[in-house]
């Protein structure tokens, strides 16, 4: 129950971080919050936190952003699945190595979710969509080291 | 189909704490802004305030006036007309949704209300319409989306159009303008009252840009809208006739 209750704290922190107002310069710089949590946490308890879980938080954020439902959920599905299948390496990658994976994994992540948005009929008409995978990259190390000093200090496991 | 959709309505109950909870820093913002606004500032504005007020007044007797004549004449030609009975003032709440998407988040909801499709003002012009009612917050499209599309008719010659969004770029684009049209650089655009979405007479938007291109079909008429539409704070909602 302790474990849960960290886990979902964290979650809802992105989702709230994913909904906080930026500029107008920085609006496509906004990291994928939601699914660097879901990654770190998969990540270090795929036991816990799998493509169930990543599931649910998607349903939640379609609502919040009010896409097509399934949308997130679709999209964090299917990275969180990649994730589990190799967690194990992942974890011995040292942290810049992580990152470029990251990358990838919010990469494919968008191009999910840029399909949805074609076929709904609503097409980001702009480039700088991608930049948030790179924006994403470039803070993972840093939100991978909050996390694990979070993780040991409330002795999530 | 219109089932799910009022589940997904009543699903927006248990994330608007959520919502709210995002929105607080910047309310916490203004909150301060007006603390440590200076006496000074509170005069002046207080005072440009006053002769705002004394302005619009003025112009609001002559209106009435004018609108009871208008209302005379049109019964007098046997015309349907709307009065605009019940208007609510509503917040947006300050959260960002993903750039390509143009809705905002309104603080009113179904215990308000609100219903499906009201139109949506700000000070200067149509801001959207409401697209799902949850029961406190409410989700509004708004007229630069690519999905709404808003009827309009020039204010210098008549000249019928509908206007859609263009998507990200946050200007209005007019649909099937012959190439005679008369439409100039600078014209104003404003609800036909048409569609009975919208009621008549608001504006919408302005021309910047008109481009008759031989091989095309249509005039491509460019509109920048005439709300402010992203930095907004307080809007209008209002009641058409049916549902008031």
């Amino acid at each position: 129950m302790h474990n849960w209750t960290v886990i979902i704290f964290s979650l809802i922190v992105a989702l709230m971080l994913s909904l906080l107002p930026m500029p107008e310069w920085a609006m496509w710089a906004r990291p994928a919050w939601v699914l660097l949590v879901l990654i770190y946490w998969s990540m270090t308890l795929p036991h816990r936190v799998g493509v169930l879980t990543a599931w649910m938080i998607g349903l939640v954020m379609d609502l919040l952003n009010a896409n097509l439902l399934g949308s997130h959920a679709m999209a964090y599905a299917i990275v969180i699945y990649l994730v589990t299948r190799m967690y194990t390496r992942l974890n011995m990658y040292p942290l810049l190595q992580q990152g470029i994976c990251v990358m990838i994994f919010v990469i494919l992540y968008q191009f999910i979710l840029f399909c949805i948005q074609g076929f709904a009929g609503a097409l980001p008409a702009s480039n700088w969509y991608w930049l948030s995978s790179i924006v994403s990259m470039l803070l993972w190390p840093w939100l991978f080291v909050l996390m694990r000093d979070c993780r040991h200090r409330f002795s999530v496991a | 189909m219109t089932a799910f959709s009022s589940i997904k309505a009543w699903l927006s109950l248990p994330v608007a704490p959520i919502q709210f909870i995002v929105n607080l820093p910047a309310q916490w913002i203004g909150d301060v802004r007006t603390v440590i606004n200076t006496h000074d500032n509170l005069i002046s504005e207080n005072l440009r305030l006053r002769s705002d007020q004394l302005l619009l007044q003025s112009r609001l007797q002559r209106l009435i006036a004018i609108e009871s004549e208008n209302n005379y004449l049109k019964s007098l030609m046997q015309s349907a007309q709307k009065i605009k009975t019940k208007t609510l003032i509503a917040e947006l709440l300050a959260v960002d949704s993903e750039p390509f998407m143009n809705q905002v988040i309104l603080d009113k909801g179904a215990r308000n209300n609100v219903y499906m499709g009201q139109p949506v003002l700000d000070a200067s012009g149509v801001m959207g319409q409401v697209v799902q009612v949850g029961p406190i917050t409410s989700r509004v499209l708004l007229v630069s989306d690519p999905h709404s599309g808003i009827a309009v008719q020039d204010v210098r010659t008549g000249t019928r159009a509908v206007a859609v969004g263009e998507g990200y770029s946050g200007k209005l684009r007019l649909l099937y303008v012959s190439k005679t049209a008369d439409i100039q650089p600078g014209d104003i655009f404003m609800t036909s009252g048409l569609g009975d979405h919208y009621p008549e007479g608001y504006p919408v938007g302005k021309v910047i840009n008109v481009n008759s291109n031989p091989t095309a079909q249509f005039k491509e008429v460019m509109l920048e809208p005439s709300a402010h539409l992203d930095n907004s704070r307080q809007v209008l909602l209002i009641w058409m006739e049916q549902h008031a």
